[in-house]
């Protein structure tokens, strides 16, 4: 069966490279310690020598749109095209390739259906920066093949957060059932508090420094339980407007497993939003 | 009200770079030609078919041509999509950071709950 090499959450920040390649007047006064985070956080990654990226995102309105809208959705493809005109002209995104391990996502996608989410799959998937930014921050060389899922945090009616609790939970499931010498990270990323185009948007924090307190703790406890008793699909609209991303890592707490605690914590008080980075190892996972 | 419809206009402007720019230039115009050739095609279909029923209404259709972000907001349109398409067009008039800013300053009249964004 494939070894579950790590398991990995983090929030996605589209500036990120901007930030960090930005050189002289232009590059900002966090840059440096923003750097030095994201690459302790990538050495995470590297400690856990995957061979396949289990990566869990969210479009943000490029390829799926509201006369089709599916709530989760496996990509299984040869390949991905990845990032759009409007995160290169908004972000600086450059365009890349990465290569899919089909046979990964036929696993997925049957195991998935079988274990009752009605997944919908794509042949032809053109990547957003949900799933270009961790390669960014976390595997630059983006290098190895990957199996993408999207989930639906953004165009409401949305599924419950218990749903991708869950989710995660079959995922992690389904990697470990893998007849494969394979050894495979799951990686997603989402939000803390955020608001996008809103009143509370680009402040000196996140519009809700109290929520991302309780987030992290949450997420690093893998409390899975004091988190779904309090969050809800309209308790998330209070932080900000933008924070049902949260749910991602919702998905990433079921991934790695109720009460188990993060092996990696880290997180990074910007404005606008808090960045927050996790990594489990699951039981002998490492080499 | 068609929450879906002004969504439409503001993903299809945002995702062209030319109609970014016409509709920065000459938003009354690129309004009237989208709601007449764009607001009925279907975007995931191949070509020759279209919708018969789509249209603004006035108060939608005058929110877009005043390029009104606080009305679009206050009608329910995606805030995601009004935010990228209005930084795309007016980020280039301001220094770092001061449009994003500004914009939020704009609406900060505004209290929970916001307007409901569900198609």
């Amino acid at each position: 069966m494939a070894t579950l090499a790590a398991v990995i959450a983090s929030t996605h920040h589209p500036f990120y490279l901007k930030a960090s390649t930005a050189t002289g007047a232009e590059r900002p006064p966090f840059a440096d310690e923003w750097v030095s985070k994201i690459e302790a956080f990538r050495e995470t990654l590297t400690r856990a020598e995957p061979d396949v990226l289990v990566m869990v995102g969210s479009d943000h309105f490029h390829q799926l749109w509201l006369d089709n809208m599916p709530q989760f959705l496996v990509g299984k493809a040869p390949h991905y095209d990845a990032n759009w005109y409007n995160e290169e002209r908004e972000f600086g995104l450059p365009r890349f390739r990465l290569d899919g391990d089909e046979e990964l996502s036929s696993h997925i996608l049957r195991g998935g259906l079988d274990r009752d989410f009605d997944l919908a799959f794509s042949n032809e998937l053109r990547l957003d920066h949900s799933i270009t930014c961790p390669i960014i921050t976390l595997r630059p060389q983006a290098d190895l093949p990957i199996v993408p899922v999207y989930t639906n945090i953004f165009a409401p009616p949305l599924p419950q957060p218990k749903r991708f609790v869950q989710l995660g939970k079959a995922i992690r499931e389904m990697v470990e059932s893998w007849e494969s010498d394979k050894r495979v990270a799951i990686i997603g990323t989402g939000h803390l508090s955020l608001e996008l185009g809103g009143p509370r948007q680009f402040g000196e924090h996140g519009p809700d420094p109290d929520f991302d307190r309780k987030a992290v703790e949450w997420i690093a406890a893998g409390d899975i339980e004091g988190c779904c008793g309090e969050v809800s699909l309209e308790s998330l609209h209070l932080p900000g407007n933008a924070t049902h991303g949260f749910m991602d890592f919702m998905l990433m707490m079921g991934a790695a497993g109720e009460g188990v605690k993060a092996d990696y914590v880290d997180s990074l008080d910007l404005f606008h939003t808090m960045e927050a980075y996790f990594t489990w190892y699951p039981e002998g996972a490492l080499r | 009200m068609s929450k879906y419809l002004l969504d439409k206009f503001l993903y299809t402007v945002d995702r062209d770079p030319e109609l970014v720019e016409r509709y920065r230039d000459d938003p009354a115009g690129t309004v009237e030609w989208w709601e007449t050739e764009m607001a009925n095609s279907i975007l995931g279909c191949h070509t020759g078919e279209r919708s018969t029923w789509l249209a603004f209404t006035d108060d939608e259709r005058d929110a877009l041509v005043r390029q009104d972000h606080v009305a679009l907001f206050g009608m329910g349109a995606h805030p995601f999509l009004t935010l990228t398409l209005f930084i795309a067009m007016f980020e280039r008039d301001h220094g770092p950071l001061e449009y994003q800013i500004a914009y939020g300053q704009a609406m900060k009249h505004l209290d929970l709950p916001y307007p409901d964004i569900a198609t």
